[in-house]
């Protein structure tokens, strides 16, 4: 079986071949819609990504509080909760059993509760790295923030937090990449990102093979452009002389 | 100035402070010496309440450190704290080390806390530094960059705990020359330390703790190493044994 690529090329109504591979006035060829749908899957994974990281930072700084027992019990139940149960039924439960309890969510559309979805799928387990990166501290970074007189939040900020981050950048990178990964799972509720684009264009065209490559170097492409960024953060605040938070206190 | 009253701490129901009493002057440099597991660290950590207690009163400066209600970040502020371990925020050059907690606790200038610390760096003679990170410096320069840390907040009182026993031998005596000068300019000091000699040089009193949490003792510094007759067995015992080499 030959390849043809000029399938995207195609225009989507009477897959008639375009001249330049973009449609005009209103009509799109499949490989307007293509971009359309990385346009899709970039948005909800950057969006669901910024909702991650503040919930995933806030929970998981929650749970290494100190004397506070409720709150370090609402942060784990958040983490079970959200990480013991398939993304995929999360998805659906957004979709089908959240809006039916709050009535008020009924509007939503998918976009945005795939984005709640994916980002508090994905905050659990950001949350459970910022909590380990906050305890693989050594103790007595928190007992010097207390005794120059930091209150517990100025602690976290100028001290453990920023130090935390520096560890966990690495598993942070995996979490950002999956979130990309994750988004496919959109399709589910009808967000037309790119798998959806993939299963439907495979349909209608019959090239299947040549869809699906495509798709697949555009996840490969968003990923590792991630991949990029992170490492350069990385580099970026890299710490002189330090080879492991903590190993300059002999720990 | 320090104050502290039946003192008693539990871990769960292990016991790591035992009604202890004892009180530190303005001016007054004490030792507190002990076998590990006798609480030393612990009870130095008590007075400015990174350990709480569970039983007794503590009073800084007639502060009750005790007291729920009392505002721990201002009183900790006032209270100098040097770590075994330095401590020292590794993701900040020195010099923001030491004006980091100036500026966002006690509200000086950024211009005002630079001034301040880079004069404590000085004094530390450590000012070649100012712009390196804690982990490119040895052991002994970070403690004295603690130290130099501890000395921009102008504390009221300077605790130590264990500030040599992480510290190559050969380091141990840059920290300890830092520590005498403080002593002899009148700073109020309580350290928990091994060194016997700084004891011998500098201590105005030495509080010798036993496993329990226990003070055995309580007394001036020509009491403790002058007189062992009028010490306890355990006392002697120890003294013995680290005094030996």
């Amino acid at each position: 079986m030959a390849w043809d690529w000029q399938m995207f090329c195609e225009d989507t109504l009477d897959r008639t071949v375009r001249e330049g591979c973009f449609g005009t006035g209103g009509d799109i060829t499949y490989l307007d819609w293509m971009l359309s749908a990385w346009g899709w899957t970039v948005s909800v994974s950057l969006l669901a990504l910024l909702l991650a990281l503040v919930t995933g930072v806030v929970i998981g700084t929650l749970r290494t509080l100190p004397d506070s027992k409720w709150i370090v019990r609402f942060g784990n139940g958040w983490v079970e909760i959200f990480r013991n149960i398939p993304l995929l039924v999360q998805i659906f439960l957004w979709y089908h059993v959240v809006p039916a309890v709050f009535p008020a969510m009924k509007s939503m559309s998918g976009f945005t509760l795939v984005v709640l979805a994916l980002g508090f799928f994905t905050s659990a387990r950001i949350a459970e790295q910022v909590r380990s990166g906050i305890q693989a501290l050594p103790r007595g970074q928190r007992y010097a923030g207390m005794a120059v007189g930091f209150t517990t939040w100025q602690t976290y900020r100028y001290v453990l937090l920023p130090n935390a981050f520096r560890i966990i950048i690495p598993p942070l990178t995996s979490e950002t990449m999956n979130i990309f990964k994750n988004s496919s799972v959109a399709f589910a509720v009808s967000v037309t990102e790119l798998t959806m684009f993939a299963m439907q264009a495979q349909e209608e065209t019959g090239r299947g093979i040549e869809v699906y490559m495509a798709v697949t170097g555009l996840y490969i492409v968003s990923a590792f452009t991630i991949n990029r960024i992170m490492t350069f953060i990385e580099k970026r605040v890299r710490v002189p002389g330090l080879v492991a938070p903590g190993a300059a206190g002999g720990h | 100035m320090i104050e502290l009253k039946n003192v008693s701490k539990w871990y769960g129901s292990f016991q790591v402070l035992d009604d202890c009493s004892t009180h530190i002057e303005k001016g007054e440099v004490v030792v507190v010496c002990g076998p590990s597991g006798s609480g030393k660290s612990t009870l130095i950590k008590t007075i400015n309440a990174l350990e709480p207690i569970q039983k007794g009163e503590i009073w800084v400066n007639g502060t009750p450190v005790h007291d729920p209600k009392t505002n721990l970040p201002k009183l900790r502020s006032k209270v100098g704290m040097v770590f075994q371990h330095f401590e020292l925020f590794p993701h900040l050059t020195v010099t923001q080390n030491l004006t980091i907690a100036q500026v966002k606790v006690l509200g000086r200038s950024q211009d005002e806390a630079r001034k301040r610390g880079l004069k404590m760096l000085d004094r530390v003679g450590l000012m070649a530094h100012k712009d390196k990170f804690p982990g490119q410096l040895s052991g002994g320069q970070q403690q004295r960059v603690a130290i130099a840390r501890a000395l921009s907040m102008d504390p009221i009182v300077m605790l130590f705990d264990e500030p040599t026993s992480a510290l190559d031998p050969e380091m141990v005596g840059e920290v300890l020359d830092v520590m005498v000068s403080l002593a002899n300019e009148g700073m109020t000091m309580m350290c928990v330390t091994h060194e016997m000699g700084f004891a011998r040089k500098v201590a105005s009193r030495v509080i010798f703790m036993d496993v329990g949490g226990k003070i055995l003792e309580d007394c001036t510094k020509d009491d403790f190493f002058g007189n062992p007759d009028a010490r306890q067995s355990r006392t002697k015992d120890f003294l013995g044994k680290i005094l030996q080499h």
